[in-house]
């Protein structure tokens, strides 16, 4: 982080970070990446782990059910659509809103132990909404089959039917989010991640964001001073609960349907992963992991031993085939290995992930610079 | 009465294998100070530990398949049957208690390299560091078992012997209704030899008293000029292989996958939470309760009156105990608070 | 507070649609354009050599066995489409367009994925498929629950669902859409085909405890089996315990029915977990029980021979039903079975045979309607009648796009003669005893252009 970030420095940042967004479409182009699906997946788990960085990165706390949040923003938003309307303006609200007072609840009982205390009962607490979602709330979630869209939805707003038949799809005041091939999704999608990218950045910087540092830097010295603390780390906890609701009502947007999975708490653990790996505590570090992971997850697992076996063609036979069988381990199905290992060099060796590894090359650059 | 016996001793037997999870993750607790996340991939490890004494022990030879006359079919006989005949046969049979012997030396290999080449370097770093690289660990060693063996279970048979009921209703006096399977009352057994093993060695070795006095005051035992750190390392040995033991011989009740330490790995830590942090009666104690208290809840008598409360039983008693006691059922005050 | 959001949203709106605009000026070259235009349509192989079928199978989870043996058909199919092997159900199908030359002379490639037997996962990998890798058709299932989900993307999407396995009364129920397809049986079908023999073999009026998988396909499953043993031979329900997909021990809810006074338990499971379930029931005893002076029964309404393989000995004399089984003598089923057998070294399964049926039959309908343009492959799917695949004759109903053809039921087999015979053939149930009326599970397919 910088010491004293000005206000056009940042202006600046979002600028470039908007451009860089909005132009996925054409500089993922070379990477295989530039299809809708997963840019909107770029930008919701982008989303996501900006909220939870606001809790983890300027709080200290350390939250192992995040997904709840995201369980509850989609089942929320698909809720409106079944009910009241394909738009999905009210919905993302109501989803949001929905998340935001679900996180209060969840954070008023966690915030008060601290540490792995803390971490174990949102674990605990997480798993428990996702083992009700599973089963006793299958009137609401519909269980294993996941809450879907039907055409004996009431939809008091819109017809329940498009025209010609069928489901309506979803969209924004009448913009339809498959529209251009699904691009018109990706751009709403964009639209709200660079708005929560500014909304952390105004948070990080205000002086409700150094109090919530002082949190994690000392949280005994602030309550000496005669201060609660717990007010304040509650705000941010119900922040990054809706920052994570917004993604889980944006999912249910791009695609309606909620299903219990995405609660589990190794999704939660997914959003650790990615925080840590792009940098915690830092603004662009979180959306930065979350790309990376998603990029691998659905780019990087499609690699299998018929693509290495091209990759490799030019050495001798024997050669290629233990090249083949050595990457095969870490690409393709075993992705999650190199997952893994990745984020345990990055735990060891570079506590401040992807964004201190930038900043420690950028470093040893200029300073060859000025020795020269 | 005959139903309430049984969940009881379904709760025993769920609660035998927490217990076990729970006592080395806390023993790590109380004497290294230390969140181990990849404890549950121990746990894993151990049951794969099974799974590979059995694929050597059956390692096979292709024989065509007569039987098959529509295309061409192979049978695998294994090596063993092919060479000892019914003694081979038996030998296979008893896979699953045999692997304890190959899986005890391993289990203890693992636990001192991974407590020497990567536990050893997060003693001073943040609790949250040390749940993050071993949550990283717990993902790499689940990896490799994946890369290996695939992504599905693997059932284990129990020797043929043990797999049968047990009429424990004649053995009570209370009938032949009450049965129950033959290889479920051996896990419950062995897993309170593995307990009563560990609180004697504990209990009555100088070994053990060091340790105890270590986790009661780390400080002072090291300034006595006592070697402290060594042995805690072995303390990390022992409570893998605990956990192993008690993931090996669970394979039969549960077709081992490469996920399956994950999943009890959150309920284990629910009971060294409510057991208390550090507390080793208190982790026995806390993973039979709540394996019975999870049991009671899924009786149909209670799902009548709360639904789902078998599914969520667990978790609401850790949050009501964190809650109301965060030292847990038997824990100090003030253990890991910040 | 709904003002400054609904300010903010109106702000993003039209950042969105400024954003869309700007990208479609530059898109023409990057994406293909929306399938507006008539008779264009989504991922149209056009002028290209080859066309890509995507199968999107279980290969972790609780039903991977399923999608393993699932994958492995749809490769065979593909391969005898392309005209290499021996050509399998090809030299049976009737009516038969196929040329052995791929499907309208492209070659046939395919993709596959991992549903992870979840709704969430299938839906990304389907829709990767349909996204990414332009897929044609994608087929594949083992879960109702997934095969729901990605129905009805495929409706959105404008992609045709050939459904592999999926037993669900709700997928060509009230969840069936235009643009998918089942061969396989389902729910109901068991039930009607099951009845009378479970009445012959164990008599009126049993006291009946359900295990179900708590999923769509598992209550779709209790209602239609509770229902035909109830009016077929007056079986009564005691109770309906749900449990959870991949629960691996189940021995808690195994110990209440010894004492519910049930004397037959309905084991709604499938896969993994009718292994685990029906193994454990039989380790507690349940087989060797006498309950109101009769012995105890296990019912398994839907097996399947890889179950069976991992059951072992526990399915022995044990009463279900399947779609088709590689012991069938008709021609087309042996010619399957040769085929199979020869590439992999042991019969297929059930689930096999209606993935590769499945993959023929979309093919041969691509050929008869000319064109890929789903719209017309959909209309020469429906009410096609066509023999010679297993099963006797078949009709695949327009109304709703369920096939009806025979059932067989099963019985896990006492002496088997080889290590694949497995499942014996009790009976096999004629399509018109299982054939139901369009308006018995209501829904709507919705409209053929989307």
């Amino acid at each position: 982080m910088k010491a004293t970030p000005t206000n056009t420095s940042d202006m600046r940042m979002v600028l470039i970070f908007s451009v860089v967004v909005l132009l996925m479409p054409i500089w993922l182009q070379p990477f295989g990446a530039a299809y809708p699906d997963l840019m909107q997946k770029f930008a919701i788990f982008g989303l996501f782990a900006i909220g939870f960085n606001i809790l983890f990165g300027q709080t200290g706390y350390l939250s192992f059910g995040h997904a709840a949040f995201i369980g509850v923003g989609s089942y929320a938003t698909v809720w409106v659509f079944k009910g009241l309307t394909m738009n999905i303006f009210p919905a993302i609200l109501f989803g949001t809103l929905v998340s935001g007072a679900f996180a209060l609840a969840i954070g008023y009982v966690c915030l008060r132990r601290t540490g792995i205390y803390f971490s174990i009962l949102t674990l605990a607490l997480a798993q428990m909404s996702y083992n009700l979602a599973y089963s006793v709330l299958t009137p609401i979630t519909n269980g294993e089959t996941g809450l879907q869209l039907s055409l004996d939805d009431a939809r008091v707003l819109d017809d329940p039917i498009k025209e010609g038949g069928g489901i309506p799809p979803t969209n924004l005041f009448g913009l339809e989010l498959q529209a251009f091939d699904g691009l018109a999704g990706f751009y709403i999608c964009a639209a709200f991640l660079i708005l929560g990218f500014y909304i952390a950045m105004r948070i990080t910087r205000s002086p409700f964001g150094s109090m919530l540092r002082g949190i994690k830097t000392n949280n005994n010295r602030m309550m000496y001073t005669g201060l609660n603390t717990r007010p304040y780390a509650l705000a941010a906890f119900v922040i990054s609960g809706m920052y994570a609701g917004l993604a889980g009502s944006l999912m249910a947007a791009v695609d309606p349907l909620a299903g219990a999975e995405r609660m589990q708490w190794t999704a939660s653990g997914e959003v650790v992963l990615m925080t840590i790996l792009g940098g915690v505590g830092t603004l662009v570090g979180p959306v930065l992991g979350a790309t990376v992971i998603k990029y691998f997850e659905n780019i990087f697992s499609a690699i299998d031993k018929s693509v290495l076996a091209d990759l490799y063609s030019f050495l001798p036979d024997g050669l290629a085939d233990v090249f083949v069988t050595v990457t095969g381990l870490f690409v393709g199905k075993g992705w999650h290995l190199t997952l893994g290992l990745m984020f345990m060099l990055v735990v060891i060796f570079l506590p401040g992930g992807i964004m201190e590894g930038v900043e420690r090359i950028r470093r040893r650059f200029s300073k060859q610079e000025e020795s020269n | 009465m005959d139903a309430i016996l049984l969940q009881v001793l379904n709760g025993l037997d769920k609660g035998g294998a927490y217990a076990l999870i729970a006592l080395g993750l806390t023993l790590i607790f109380g004497t290294l100070g230390v969140v181990n996340f990849a404890h549950g991939a121990l746990f894993m490890l151990g049951a794969f530990c099974a799974v590979t004494i059995r694929e050597v022990l059956t390692l096979s030879v292709k024989v065509k398949d007569e039987s098959v006359t529509f295309f061409e079919a192979f049978k695998e006989v294994p090596y063993l049957e092919l060479w000892l005949g019914e003694t081979g046969k038996t030998i296979i049979d008893w896979s699953v208690p045999i692997s304890i012997l190959f899986a005890i030396p391993f289990m203890l290999m693992v636990g001192l390299v991974m407590e020497r080449g990567l536990i050893r370097h997060f003693y001073r770093r943040p609790h949250a560091d040390q749940i993050l690289v071993t949550f990283g660990l717990a993902i790499v060693i689940q990896e490799i078992v994946k890369a290996y063996y695939g992504a599905n279970p693997i059932p284990q048979p129990s020797p043929e012997l043990l797999s049968g009921t047990a009429n424990v209703g004649a053995f009570f006096g209370l009938g032949d209704n009450l049965v129950y399977p033959l290889w479920r009352l051996v896990y419950l057994g062995f897993a309170l030899v593995i307990i009563a093993i560990v609180f004697a060695f504990l209990q009555f070795t100088t070994f053990g008293m060091v340790v105890r006095a270590g986790m009661a005051d780390r400080e002072t035992v090291q300034l006595l000029g006592i070697n402290i750190t060594k042995r805690f390392s072995i303390v990390f040995g022992l409570a893998a292989v605990v956990a192993g033991l008690a993931g090996l011989m669970y394979t039969p009740v549960l077709p081992p996958d490469y996920h399956m330490g994950m999943d009890f790995l959150v309920l284990s830590f629910v009971v060294v939470v409510v057991g208390g942090m550090g507390s080793l009666p208190g982790a026995v104690l806390a993973g039979f309760l709540l394996g019975i208290l999870q049991s009671f809840a899924s009786m149909n008598e209670v799902k009548q009156i709360i639904p789902g409360l078998d599914q969520i039983i667990i978790y609401l008693v850790a949050m009501i105990v964190l809650l109301v006691r965060p030292r847990g059922l038997m824990g100090r005050k003030g253990v890991m608070e910040d | 507070m709904t003002k400054k959001s609904s300010d903010l949203s109106r702000r993003s709106l039209l950042k969105g649609t400024a954003a869309a605009t700007a990208a479609t000026a530059v898109a023409p070259s990057i994406f293909v354009p929306n399938a507006t235009a008539a008779g264009a349509f989504r991922n149209d192989p056009g002028n290209s050599s080859t066309v890509t079928l995507g199968f999107n199978v279980p290969q972790t989870g609780a039903y991977a066995d399923e999608g393993a043996d699932e994958l492995r058909a749809f490769k065979l199919a593909v391969k005898h489409l392309n005209g290499e092997g021996d050509g399998g159900m090809m030299q049976t199908m009737q009516p038969m367009n196929l040329k052995g030359n791929g499907i309208l002379g492209k070659k046939v490639e395919f993709v596959t994925g991992d549903t992870q037997t979840k709704s969430d996962a299938a839906r990304a990998s389907a829709k990767r498929m349909i996204e990414k890798d332009g897929v044609i058709m994608f087929s594949g299932g083992s879960s109702s629950g997934v095969a729901i989900a990605v129905q009805s993307l495929a409706q959105e999407m404008g992609t045709v669902f050939m459904a592999g396995l999926t037993h669900s009364n709700d997928t060509t129920g009230k969840d069936r859409r235009r643009y998918g397809f089942r061969h396989f049986f389902n729910a109901h079908m068991s039930g009607a085909s099951l009845a009378p023999v479970l009445e012959a073999e164990y008599g009126r009026d049993r006291q009946v405890y359900h295990l179900t998988a708590d999923y769509t396909w598992g209550w779709s499953q209790q209602e239609s089996i509770a229902k035909f043993t109830k009016s077929q031979a007056g079986w009564n329900t005691v109770a309906d315990v749900r449990t959870p997909v991949g629960a691996g021990d189940f021995s808690q809810y195994i110990t209440p029915i010894l004492n519910s006074g049930a004397d037959v338990l309905v084991l709604n499971h499938y896969g993994k977990d009718m292994v685990n379930s029906l193994t454990q029931a039989i380790q507690f005893g349940l087989r060797d029980k006498q309950v109101n002076g009769k012995d105890f029964q296990i019912v398994v309404p839907l097996f399947s021979r890889l179950m069976a393989q991992g059951a072992g000995e526990n399915i022995k004399g044990i009463l279900g039903s399947t779609a088709w089984n590689w012991k069938l003598s008709d021609a087309g089923s042996q010619a399957f079975t040769k085929a199979f057998g020869q590439e992999y070294g042991f019969p297929p399964s059930q689930a096999a045979h209606t993935c590769y049926c499945q993959t023929l039959l979309y093919a041969d309908a691509v050929e008869r309607a000319g064109t890929f343009n789903p719209e017309q492959v959909i209309r020469a799917l429906e009410d096609h009648e066509f023999d010679g695949m297993g099963n006797g004759k078949t009709l695949y109903r327009g109304s709703d796009h369920q096939a009806f053809k025979d059932v067989l039921v099963v019985r896990g087999n006492q002496n088997p003669s080889s290590q694949f015979d497995l499942l014996e053939v009790q009976d096999i149930v004629p399509r018109d005893k299982v054939t139901y009326s369009e308006d018995t599970y209501p829904g709507d397919l919705g409209p053929y252009k989307v």
